[in-house]
């Protein structure tokens, strides 16, 4: 396998953008992030989306995207993983350009939530469920949520606001994120006067839908110019895994294996321990996603990461999560939330995360999931040395 | 025309039939045929007795398009006493609370009319909470 390094990055602001397609806004992301390429002309495309057809009565968008971007003639093709299919094609790029298939590859995930309004909304999240056997009866991703705090709360006794704490980190790190959707932070009051979707479940404990775009451009490290604007950041370990689709048959609904599996293997093929990673970010499409998460992969114990996580898990904590907002904040664009992951992620190994910088960040993993865990994929991204950055 | 999907899964929405595992035992629902347990050919039909008990529940206020007319309803993660668990409505609950372990019973309801002219109606299985006497 050969090294696979990002070369530029790019992404639009996360918002409802009604003025906007699904082709404008991948052009933006992935202009911005060819501009950062040095010249390097991608072989191939792939695109992460998951509701083109359902949303925008648009299928084949890697072939639109490619010609639209001037690109045609190369490979470019759609990878679909629920709300993890920007990372499932950053990793189908990954595997594509370290095979040595490809010498360079574009990603871009892309996600018009705001093609349709209301209850055709809420219809196409449901088609991230079994369709036959939780979607029939009814059941939305947001009501899946809710069983899962109402489960969390019961088995440890956590308390009623123990998923508060990731609102609010999230919140209050969205304000250093020039493209998130919302930057003011929160306090307890507003998190605790929050509508209720699903109960428990309230506006707080669930990212908003909105449309954005982000693009990573990726090449083998023979190719790396010598003379790039932009640090180059190494993509260090790729690893993804499944688990039930339906949350009903699963053994342990809290156990989100698919998570602690693809998290092992990123970091075992990465060489690095837990206690490496400078920084964090899971996928908070819904806030019980993150103590789930940091339970299964092992950053705390089972019923204990909601335990002084503003603290723990803060820009300043032992180990920060969200560090740029996260999906609560910044919004989530559906299959374009994986590469805003990966490119908030960069900004931190490159030194460009402002404000929300974690000094000497060398190791960053970054986590996308399709649903409750059914699908988990996980990279671990590396800053790149002083050297390999001249 | 989603009429073909529908008609397929007639047997487990109207009467709960899945599956028992002819190696290993393990009741199967919804119906698989690779048991998920021992991982051999699980093809042996079997039907489920309709009694469980909630293990989550929840309310659906925002409901996806086509459960407008229903909403809000509760929706819930339900144990059958032979294993397997499942989503379901609860209906029928009158002026009762759903709560954890509460008894549960499978009840044939509509599930949801699908539009248009010549739509037609879902019937499929929901949940009551346990009559007394059985």
């Amino acid at each position: 396998m050969r090294e696979v390094w990002i070369v530029g990055i790019g992404a639009t602001p996360v918002r409802e953008h009604w003025d906007r397609s699904l082709r404008d806004l991948a052009w933006e992301a992935m202009e911005k992030a060819l501009n950062e390429a040095a010249g390097l002309r991608p072989q191939a495309l792939f695109v992460g989306n998951m509701f083109g057809p359902l949303l925008s009565r648009q299928a084949h968008l890697a072939t639109l995207l490619a010609d639209y971007a001037g690109f045609a003639g190369i490979e470019a093709v759609t990878v679909e993983a629920a709300s993890a299919s920007g990372a499932a094609a950053l990793r189908q790029a990954y595997l594509a350009v370290a095979s040595g298939a490809l010498d360079t590859a574009l990603v871009v995930g892309v996600e018009k939530m705001t093609d349709k309004v209301g209850t055709e909304v809420e219809w196409a999240m449901s088609t991230l469920l079994d369709a036959d056997y939780e979607a029939e009866p009814g059941l939305t991703p947001a009501a899946q949520a809710a069983w899962l705090m109402q489960l969390y709360r019961e088995r440890y006794d956590a308390p009623e606001d123990a998923f508060m704490p990731f609102a609010l980190l999230a919140h209050q790190h969205g304000v250093g994120n020039p493209y998130a959707m919302f930057r003011r932070a929160i306090g307890e009051k507003h998190y605790r006067g929050a509508s209720v979707v699903s109960p428990p479940l309230t506006i707080f404990d669930m990212a908003p839908y909105a449309d954005g775009a982000a693009a990573v451009f990726l090449a083998a490290r023979d190719l790396l110019p010598p003379q790039l604007p932009q640090r180059p950041v190494r993509i260090a370990g790729s690893a993804a895994a499944t688990d039930t689709l339906a949350l009903h048959d699963r053994q342990d609904p809290l156990a989100f294996e698919a998570a602690r599996a693809s998290f092992a293997r990123a970091l075992q093929q990465a060489g690095i321990a837990r206690e490496d990673v400078d920084f964090f970010e899971p996928f908070d499409l819904f806030a019980v996603y993150v103590p789930l998460t940091l339970e299964a992969v092992g950053f705390a114990a089972p019923g204990t990461a909601w335990e002084d996580a503003r603290h723990r898990f803060g820009l300043d904590g032992h180990l920060p999560i969200l560090t740029l907002g996260g999906q609560k904040a910044r919004g989530f664009p559906g299959a374009a939330s994986g590469v805003y992951q990966v490119v908030e992620a960069v900004w931190q190994l490159r030194g460009q995360a402002g404000d929300n910088q974690i000094p000497q960040a060398r190791w960053g993993v970054v986590q996308a999931l399709g649903g409750p865990a059914s699908t988990a994929f996980t990279h671990v991204l590396a800053a790149a040395s002083p050297e390999a950055a001249t | 025309m989603e009429l073909a999907r529908l008609w397929r899964s007639k047997k487990q929405r109207y009467t709960l039939q899945g599956e028992v595992c002819p190696n290993c035992q393990a009741k199967i629902f919804p119906p698989r045929d690779v048991c998920p347990v021992c991982k051999e050919e699980a093809r042996t039909e079997f039907t489920f007795s309709g009694r469980g008990k909630v293990v989550a529940f929840t309310t659906v206020t925002q409901p996806p398009h086509g459960y407008e007319g229903q909403a809000p309803y509760v929706v819930a993660l339900i144990e059958l006493e032979e294993g397997p668990r499942l989503t379901a409505q609860l209906t029928d609950l009158g002026q009762e609370e759903p709560y954890i372990g509460m008894p549960v019973e499978m009840v044939t309801r509509k599930l949801r009319a699908v539009e248009g002219k010549r739509g037609i109606l879902v019937y499929g299985y929901k949940f009551r909470p346990r009559l007394p006497w059985r």
